[in-house]
């Protein structure tokens, strides 16, 4: 009985130490959710969202039902459509339509404000012509009158596809896939494929950086771990001094540098190792080698933490018994730094994948990565739709791999 | 491992790369900060070496620019602003989180470490749709809002490895000797996990300090802050402006540096 009463006791302590808990963390989890976790819902949902021709031409989207684009649409959807745009009151949402149409067939907005203007001006001879036609006569003629760019099926396809509130189309294109006339999903004409050649950039770019941080990064953490802990903690300064300067201070530094009258090319000039400068900025080269220099901290202290529990006795053992140092650092520190070299890997590709700020500075146009296309088509082209569906590709991609990470075991990433 | 008389030449020669090596990585990392301080004191307009002669002009037109002094005065207040809720929000979550154990606790950590994740650019473009709709677009609150959010992970995760250390202990007595919990928690656990909430609030204040993209996003030309004022400078006109402000930026963020290793040694020792 009274083990019993203990046991309940516990229970409800433990029930009372979570709630407690909960209620702590809470203040954070909903700062998150309203700053964080809802905006980016807000991208994920504006990358399928397609509003504009559902909203703005239901009648038109109506009639268009069942039609393939093999014929000239039916002579209904042209009633229809004058009907729709006469509705629309307001510049401002005919604009939003225009826009939206004019995306995936040039010369939509034009004809889609065109036609807009003379079916609402009023006692214009479009918009008598079509609203005095009785509805047996049609209103493919006047409409064909008013713009005869209304004869050809392509802008009614696009009417068609867009029809529903939400559409696959943006995801599919992110990936340089597209839902033929049939509604089947089919590849890209290669001469418009894009976004995988850059996906497979910013795999490619990823991939080098994080090897040449591993490269750079490893020896160097096994230097600091076998010094005494003073002197270590006194180097470690010095790899985290850049670490702590500013990514654009860094970034003008690396221009002082490899500009083509950079101190680079005047040492290798002076060294008479080159005849002629060499191109080291705005190429693929500059944005590889800043960013591994500003990566290189992220390799280094995750390898850094793990060596410093390697014991030196087992290298100093294995040589002592005759083995070559090298075979014996092969055989004893490289397996046991696995975690460290797993952990420091997949850091730098994740945080390489995101990276925007340094290719914009310090690469050329075909050195760009998959977030410059999103701030493209968000800043540039005002295409939202496209920037967050790309944006959810880098994500997606970004977020697999954080789950590796996590598998991995070490959830901590503070230096 | 230095000293090993059985070595041989070519081990020993192996053995001076490799050292050769550490010194050029090192150099490596610091080539570009140790370059640009010098061409601030240029008095030349290109930033470019040989430097012809030395002057201050560039220190004077960053302190007589009014762009600069607005970007200065920016990131001097969206930056302590987010580093203070950052710190309290994460801080808080540390302690609640700290010896809990209860299913999904895992899910929750993830999640409230994922803005240190997530593509920064992803989070500029999602929290500007979001923050527009509100009509907080070209605003500081949304700005310092959003660098909050980017700064708690490195709160928490350094109030929570902090956190391991400590001993529970001295809580119970707290409490068993009749001191309410809020006394408990301003008057015992906050002076010893101090070191770790400052060191983390040093990484938020950093975060925010540095962050470019959302802030290219967010921000209309008046909260322009000085990562993004030097965004636009070595895009459109660089000049030794750059590495004057770079140079104060240097001073600076290495102070604050200084001061975390300061704090991550009395955490420690």
């Amino acid at each position: 009985m009274e083990a019993g009463a203990l046991r309940e006791a516990l229970r409800r302590e433990s029930r009372a130490r979570t709630l407690r808990a909960l209620a702590l963390a809470a203040p954070l989890a909903l700062f998150l959710l309203l700053t964080f976790l809802v905006p980016i819902g807000a991208l994920l949902v504006r990358a399928v969202d397609n509003p504009e021709v559902a909203r703005a031409l239901p009648r038109t989207v109506e009639a268009l039902r069942g039609w393939r684009g093999e014929a000239a649409p039916p002579e209904p959807a042209f009633a229809a459509l004058a009907g729709d745009l006469s509705a629309i009151d307001d510049q401002a949402e005919a604009g939003a339509l225009a826009r939206r149409l004019n995306s995936d067939a040039s010369g939509a907005r034009s004809l889609v404000m065109a036609t807009w203007r003379a079916l609402r001006a009023p006692a214009s001879e479009g918009n008598a012509a079509v609203q005095a036609a009785p509805p047996a006569a049609g209103a493919r003629a006047p409409l064909l009158a008013i713009d005869p760019r209304w004869g050809e099926p392509r802008f009614w396809e696009v009417i068609a596809r867009n029809g529903a509130r939400w559409t696959p189309d943006y995801l599919l294109a992110a990936v340089d896939l597209r839902r033929d006339a049939g509604g089947a999903i089919a590849a890209m004409p290669p001469e418009q494929t894009v976004f995988r050649a850059i996906l497979w950039r910013t795999l490619g770019i990823a991939a080098a950086v994080t090897l040449g941080c591993l490269l750079l990064g490893y020896p160097l953490a096994w230097w600091l771990a076998t010094l005494p802990a003073r002197t270590a903690s006194r180097v470690l300064i010095l790899v985290l001094v850049p670490f702590w300067t500013s990514i654009l201070v860094r970034v003008a530094g690396w221009i002082v540098l490899l500009q083509s009258g950079g101190l680079v090319n005047q040492g290798l000039l002076a060294a008479g190792l080159v005849e002629a400068p060499l191109a080291l900025l705005f190429n693929r080269t500059g944005v590889i080698v800043a960013m591994v220099h500003i990566l290189l901290p992220f390799m280094i202290l995750p390898l850094y933490s793990v060596m410093r529990a390697v014991p030196p006795d087992y290298l100093r053992a294995a040589v002592s018994l005759g083995s070559h140092p090298l075979q014996a650092f092969r055989r004893t520190v490289v397996p046991l730094t696995w975690p460290g070299i797993g952990t420091g890997c997949l850091l730098v590709f994740i945080l390489a994948l995101g990276y925007y700020v340094t290719p914009a500075l310090v690469g050329g146009p075909s050195d760009q990565m998959l977030s410059y296309s999103v701030a493209q088509y968000a800043n540039v082209n005002l295409n939202w739709g496209m920037a967050c569906a790309l944006g959810t590709v880098l994500l997606a991609v970004t977020l697999v791999l954080y789950g590796l990470y996590r598998r991995l075991g070490r959830a901590e990433l503070a230096p | 491992m230095s000293r090993a008389p059985h070595l041989g030449t070519a081990e020993r020669a192996g053995l001076l790369a490799w050292k050769a090596l550490c010194l050029a990585v090192i150099a490596f990392l610091l080539a570009p900060v140790v370059v640009i301080v010098p061409l601030s004191f240029s008095s030349s307009s290109f930033l470019a070496y040989p430097v012809p002669g030395w002057s201050l002009r560039w220190y004077g037109e960053v302190f007589e620019s009014a762009e600069w002094a607005r970007a200065f005065r920016n990131s001097f207040i969206v930056a302590p602003a987010a580093t203070l809720l950052a710190t309290v929000l994460g801080t808080l979550a540390a302690t609640g989180l700290a010896r809990a154990r209860f299913p999904g606790k895992g899910m929750l950590m993830s999640l409230l470490i994922a803005p240190m994740v997530v593509p920064i650019v992803v989070v500029a473009t999602g929290t500007y749709l979001f923050f527009a709709r509100a009509g907080l677009a070209d605003s500081y609150a949304a700005l310092i809002l959003v660098h909050a959010a980017l700064g708690t992970p490195f709160v928490l995760t350094t109030v929570s490895a902090t956190l391991q250390g400590f001993d529970t202990n001295l809580v119970r007595a707290s409490l068993g000797l009749g001191a309410p919990p809020l006394a408990t928690f301003a008057r015992v656990t906050l002076p010893l996990i101090a070191p770790g909430v400052a060191a983390g609030a040093l990484l938020a204040f950093a975060t925010s300090f540095d962050e470019v993209v959302v802030t290219l996003f967010l921000a209309g030309p008046s909260q322009a802050t000085l990562p993004r004022q030097m965004f636009t400078g070595i895009r459109e006109n660089i000049t030794p402006a750059i590495a004057a402000v770079a140079t104060l930026l240097i001073v600076f963020t290495t102070g604050l540096m200084l001061a975390l290793e300061w704090l991550r040694g009395r955490r420690t020792g």
